[in-house]
Protein backbone atom coordinates (compact mmCIF):
# COMPACT_ATOMS: atom_id res chain seq x y z
CA UNK A 1 0.00 0.00 0.00
CA UNK A 2 2.74 2.64 1.30
CA UNK A 3 4.41 2.10 -2.36
CA UNK A 4 1.22 2.82 -4.17
CA UNK A 5 -0.52 5.94 -2.20
CA UNK A 6 -2.71 7.29 -5.29
CA UNK A 7 -4.00 3.92 -5.34
CA UNK A 8 -5.56 4.55 -1.66
CA UNK A 9 -8.59 5.40 -0.87
CA UNK A 10 -8.95 7.16 2.69
CA UNK A 11 -11.14 4.96 4.95
CA UNK A 12 -13.04 5.84 7.48
CA UNK A 13 -13.83 3.56 11.00
CA UNK A 14 -16.28 4.36 13.76
CA UNK A 15 -16.73 2.46 17.16
CA UNK A 16 -19.21 3.11 20.03
CA UNK A 17 -17.51 3.82 23.47
CA UNK A 18 -19.62 3.68 26.47
CA UNK A 19 -19.17 5.09 30.15
CA UNK A 20 -17.36 2.77 32.44
CA UNK A 21 -16.90 -0.41 29.98
CA UNK A 22 -13.64 -1.83 31.29
CA UNK A 23 -14.14 -5.42 29.87
CA UNK A 24 -14.38 -3.31 26.47
CA UNK A 25 -12.15 -0.61 26.76
CA UNK A 26 -9.52 -0.67 23.79
CA UNK A 27 -11.40 -2.83 21.84
CA UNK A 28 -11.70 -0.10 19.10
CA UNK A 29 -7.78 0.73 19.41
CA UNK A 30 -7.35 -2.78 18.96
CA UNK A 31 -9.05 -2.53 15.58
CA UNK A 32 -7.98 0.41 14.41
CA UNK A 33 -4.42 -1.21 14.85
CA UNK A 34 -5.24 -4.25 13.23
CA UNK A 35 -6.69 -2.19 10.30
CA UNK A 36 -3.21 0.03 10.04
CA UNK A 37 -1.27 -3.65 10.22
CA UNK A 38 -3.21 -4.84 7.37
CA UNK A 39 -2.85 -1.84 5.20
CA UNK A 40 1.00 -2.06 5.66
CA UNK A 41 1.90 1.13 7.35
CA UNK A 42 5.14 1.38 9.22
CA UNK A 43 5.26 -0.12 12.85
CA UNK A 44 6.11 3.07 14.81
CA UNK A 45 3.09 5.18 13.03
CA UNK A 46 0.80 2.17 14.44
CA UNK A 47 2.20 2.48 17.65
CA UNK A 48 1.56 6.06 17.94
CA UNK A 49 -2.07 5.79 16.33
CA UNK A 50 -2.29 2.62 19.02
CA UNK A 51 -1.12 4.37 21.76
CA UNK A 52 -2.88 7.90 21.23
CA UNK A 53 -6.41 5.85 20.23
CA UNK A 54 -6.40 3.62 23.40
CA UNK A 55 -5.62 6.69 25.54
CA UNK A 56 -8.89 8.04 24.38
CA UNK A 57 -10.49 5.54 24.66
CA UNK A 58 -10.05 5.11 28.19
CA UNK A 59 -10.94 8.62 28.81
CA UNK A 60 -14.30 8.23 27.37
CA UNK A 61 -14.69 5.07 29.61
CA UNK A 62 -13.44 6.52 32.61
CA UNK A 63 -14.65 10.25 32.62
CA UNK A 64 -17.35 10.79 29.88
CA UNK A 65 -20.94 9.52 29.87
CA UNK A 66 -20.52 7.86 26.59
CA UNK A 67 -18.93 8.65 23.23
CA UNK A 68 -17.88 7.80 20.01
CA UNK A 69 -14.15 6.75 18.45
CA UNK A 70 -13.84 7.65 14.68
CA UNK A 71 -10.65 6.97 12.68
CA UNK A 72 -10.01 8.21 8.96
CA UNK A 73 -6.81 6.15 7.54
CA UNK A 74 -5.41 7.82 4.63
CA UNK A 75 -2.06 7.66 3.08
CA UNK A 76 -0.36 10.71 4.52
CA UNK A 77 -2.15 10.75 7.69
CA UNK A 78 -4.51 8.88 10.37
CA UNK A 79 -6.62 11.41 11.97
CA UNK A 80 -8.29 9.66 15.15
CA UNK A 81 -11.48 11.99 16.62
CA UNK A 82 -12.83 11.25 19.67
CA UNK A 83 -16.10 12.27 20.95
CA UNK A 84 -18.04 12.40 23.93
CA UNK A 85 -21.23 13.53 25.59
CA UNK A 86 -19.97 15.36 28.73
CA UNK A 87 -19.38 16.28 31.38
CA UNK A 88 -16.31 18.29 29.52
CA UNK A 89 -13.37 20.18 30.95
CA UNK A 90 -13.06 22.92 32.96
CA UNK A 91 -9.53 23.94 32.70
CA UNK A 92 -7.95 22.32 29.28
CA UNK A 93 -4.56 23.67 30.32
CA UNK A 94 -4.69 22.21 33.84
CA UNK A 95 -5.90 18.52 32.42
CA UNK A 96 -2.94 18.80 29.87
CA UNK A 97 -0.24 19.00 32.96
CA UNK A 98 1.14 15.86 33.56
CA UNK A 99 -0.19 14.32 36.58
CA UNK A 100 -3.46 15.85 36.83
CA UNK A 101 -6.55 13.94 36.85
CA UNK A 102 -9.76 13.45 38.33
CA UNK A 103 -9.77 9.83 38.06
CA UNK A 104 -11.73 8.16 40.86
CA UNK A 105 -9.47 5.24 42.99
CA UNK A 106 -10.98 2.49 40.79
CA UNK A 107 -9.67 3.60 37.89
CA UNK A 108 -6.05 4.31 39.71
CA UNK A 109 -6.30 0.57 40.66
CA UNK A 110 -6.55 -0.17 37.24
CA UNK A 111 -3.21 1.73 36.14
CA UNK A 112 -4.59 4.59 34.98
CA UNK A 113 -5.80 7.51 36.32
CA UNK A 114 -1.98 9.30 37.00
CA UNK A 115 -2.80 12.90 34.83
CA UNK A 116 -0.98 11.20 31.74
CA UNK A 117 -3.27 10.25 29.17
CA UNK A 118 -4.09 13.84 27.26
CA UNK A 119 0.21 14.65 27.32
CA UNK A 120 0.62 10.83 25.70
CA UNK A 121 -1.48 11.47 22.99
CA UNK A 122 0.14 15.12 22.40
CA UNK A 123 3.69 13.11 22.70
CA UNK A 124 2.20 11.13 20.07
CA UNK A 125 0.16 13.06 17.40
CA UNK A 126 1.40 15.65 15.30
CA UNK A 127 -1.31 18.06 15.71
CA UNK A 128 -3.74 17.96 18.49
CA UNK A 129 -6.69 19.94 19.27
CA UNK A 130 -8.66 19.92 22.33
CA UNK A 131 -12.65 21.19 22.31
CA UNK A 132 -14.42 21.41 25.50
CA UNK A 133 -15.88 23.50 28.17
CA UNK A 134 -17.64 22.64 31.33
CA UNK A 135 -21.32 21.01 30.91
CA UNK A 136 -20.71 20.26 27.07
CA UNK A 137 -19.12 17.26 25.18
CA UNK A 138 -15.37 17.06 24.64
CA UNK A 139 -13.95 16.38 21.13
CA UNK A 140 -9.95 15.45 20.87
CA UNK A 141 -8.77 15.74 16.82
CA UNK A 142 -5.59 13.74 17.17
CA UNK A 143 -3.64 13.98 13.46
CA UNK A 144 -0.15 11.63 13.27
CA UNK A 145 0.89 12.03 9.78
CA UNK A 146 2.83 9.12 8.44
CA UNK A 147 6.45 10.97 7.39
CA UNK A 148 7.25 12.54 10.59
CA UNK B 1 18.16 -12.31 26.51
CA UNK B 2 15.71 -15.37 25.79
CA UNK B 3 12.15 -15.43 27.25
CA UNK B 4 12.39 -19.28 28.14
CA UNK B 5 15.61 -18.20 30.17
CA UNK B 6 14.02 -15.40 32.12
CA UNK B 7 10.97 -17.88 32.59
CA UNK B 8 13.33 -20.31 34.20
CA UNK B 9 15.25 -17.43 36.69
CA UNK B 10 11.81 -16.58 37.67
CA UNK B 11 10.61 -20.22 38.48
CA UNK B 12 7.57 -19.21 35.92
CA UNK B 13 4.54 -20.71 35.03
CA UNK B 14 3.56 -19.99 31.19
CA UNK B 15 -0.36 -19.32 30.86
CA UNK B 16 -0.17 -18.46 27.48
CA UNK B 17 1.77 -17.92 24.43
CA UNK B 18 4.27 -20.90 24.93
CA UNK B 19 5.75 -20.30 21.31
CA UNK B 20 7.27 -17.74 22.12
CA UNK B 21 9.52 -18.95 24.37
CA UNK B 22 12.44 -18.75 22.00
CA UNK B 23 11.96 -14.82 21.38
CA UNK B 24 14.50 -12.23 22.62
CA UNK B 25 14.00 -9.37 24.25
CA UNK B 26 16.42 -6.02 25.40
CA UNK B 27 15.12 -4.72 28.36
CA UNK B 28 12.23 -4.56 30.76
CA UNK B 29 9.80 -2.57 31.88
CA UNK B 30 8.54 -2.97 35.49
CA UNK B 31 5.39 -0.88 36.31
CA UNK B 32 1.79 -0.99 37.86
CA UNK B 33 1.47 2.48 35.79
CA UNK B 34 -0.15 1.45 32.55
CA UNK B 35 0.37 4.96 31.78
CA UNK B 36 3.65 5.38 32.11
CA UNK B 37 4.20 2.37 30.09
CA UNK B 38 2.37 3.43 26.98
CA UNK B 39 4.31 6.81 27.65
CA UNK B 40 7.92 5.19 27.51
CA UNK B 41 8.17 1.35 27.05
CA UNK B 42 10.89 0.87 24.35
CA UNK B 43 11.28 -1.90 21.63
CA UNK B 44 11.30 -5.52 22.90
CA UNK B 45 10.87 -5.13 26.10
CA UNK B 46 9.37 -7.32 28.38
CA UNK B 47 6.70 -5.85 31.36
CA UNK B 48 6.68 -6.96 35.03
CA UNK B 49 3.55 -6.07 36.82
CA UNK B 50 1.55 -6.37 39.89
CA UNK B 51 -1.44 -6.09 38.19
CA UNK B 52 -3.84 -8.73 36.21
CA UNK B 53 -6.53 -7.23 34.58
CA UNK B 54 -7.38 -6.67 30.72
CA UNK B 55 -5.97 -2.99 30.44
CA UNK B 56 -2.33 -4.98 30.77
CA UNK B 57 -2.65 -7.40 27.98
CA UNK B 58 -4.08 -4.09 25.96
CA UNK B 59 -1.61 -1.91 27.29
CA UNK B 60 1.13 -4.54 25.91
CA UNK B 61 -0.49 -4.84 22.51
CA UNK B 62 -0.91 -1.37 22.21
CA UNK B 63 2.95 -0.59 23.07
CA UNK B 64 3.89 -3.53 20.79
CA UNK B 65 5.19 -6.03 24.05
CA UNK B 66 5.19 -9.36 23.36
CA UNK B 67 5.85 -10.85 27.05
CA UNK B 68 4.07 -9.95 30.36
CA UNK B 69 5.49 -11.49 34.21
CA UNK B 70 2.80 -11.35 37.20
CA UNK B 71 4.12 -10.97 39.98
CA UNK B 72 3.52 -12.88 43.46
CA UNK B 73 1.32 -15.46 41.89
CA UNK B 74 -1.28 -12.68 41.22
CA UNK B 75 -2.88 -15.25 38.20
CA UNK B 76 -5.28 -13.07 35.99
CA UNK B 77 -9.00 -14.10 35.41
CA UNK B 78 -9.87 -16.61 32.58
CA UNK B 79 -10.59 -13.55 30.68
CA UNK B 80 -7.28 -11.93 30.41
CA UNK B 81 -5.71 -14.90 29.62
CA UNK B 82 -8.16 -15.78 26.90
CA UNK B 83 -7.40 -11.77 25.12
CA UNK B 84 -3.98 -12.78 25.96
CA UNK B 85 -3.98 -15.87 24.10
CA UNK B 86 -6.20 -13.79 21.39
CA UNK B 87 -3.22 -11.54 20.77
CA UNK B 88 -0.83 -14.11 20.90
CA UNK B 89 1.10 -13.08 24.25
CA UNK B 90 3.47 -14.86 26.30
CA UNK B 91 2.28 -14.52 29.92
CA UNK B 92 4.15 -15.75 33.18
CA UNK B 93 3.22 -15.99 36.68
CA UNK B 94 5.71 -15.82 39.16
CA UNK B 95 5.74 -16.29 43.16
CA UNK B 96 8.46 -13.61 42.98
CA UNK B 97 7.70 -9.93 44.14
CA UNK B 98 8.11 -7.35 42.47
CA UNK B 99 11.59 -6.07 43.66
CA UNK B 100 12.88 -9.66 43.56
CA UNK B 101 11.59 -10.31 40.06
CA UNK B 102 13.50 -7.02 38.98
CA UNK B 103 16.72 -8.04 40.96
CA UNK B 104 16.79 -11.15 39.79
CA UNK B 105 16.71 -10.51 36.48
CA UNK B 106 19.22 -7.48 36.81
CA UNK B 107 21.15 -9.65 38.15
CA UNK B 108 21.42 -11.90 34.69
CA UNK B 109 22.29 -9.13 32.84
CA UNK B 110 18.50 -7.40 32.03
CA UNK B 111 18.32 -3.57 31.99
CA UNK B 112 15.75 -0.92 31.88
CA UNK B 113 13.88 -1.01 28.96
CA UNK B 114 12.15 2.46 28.93
CA UNK B 115 13.32 4.64 26.64
CA UNK B 116 13.90 7.42 29.72
CA UNK B 117 15.74 4.36 31.19
CA UNK B 118 18.87 4.81 32.45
Amino acid sequence: MMDDNKQFKPLKLYFTVEQGDFIRAGEASSKIKKVLSQLGFPGSLIRRVAIAAYEAEMNIVIHSWGGELEAEIGPEHVTIVARDRGPGISDIALAMEEGYSTAPDKVREMGFGAGMGLPNIQNCATEFIIESGEGRGTVLRILIAVKE
Amino acid sequence: MLLRDICDWLQGEVLTGREKMGMEVQGVCASDLMSHVLANAGEKVLLITGLNNLQVVRTAEMSDIEAIIFVQNKRPAPEVLELAEEKHLLTILTPYSMFTTCGILFKNGLRCGLDDGR
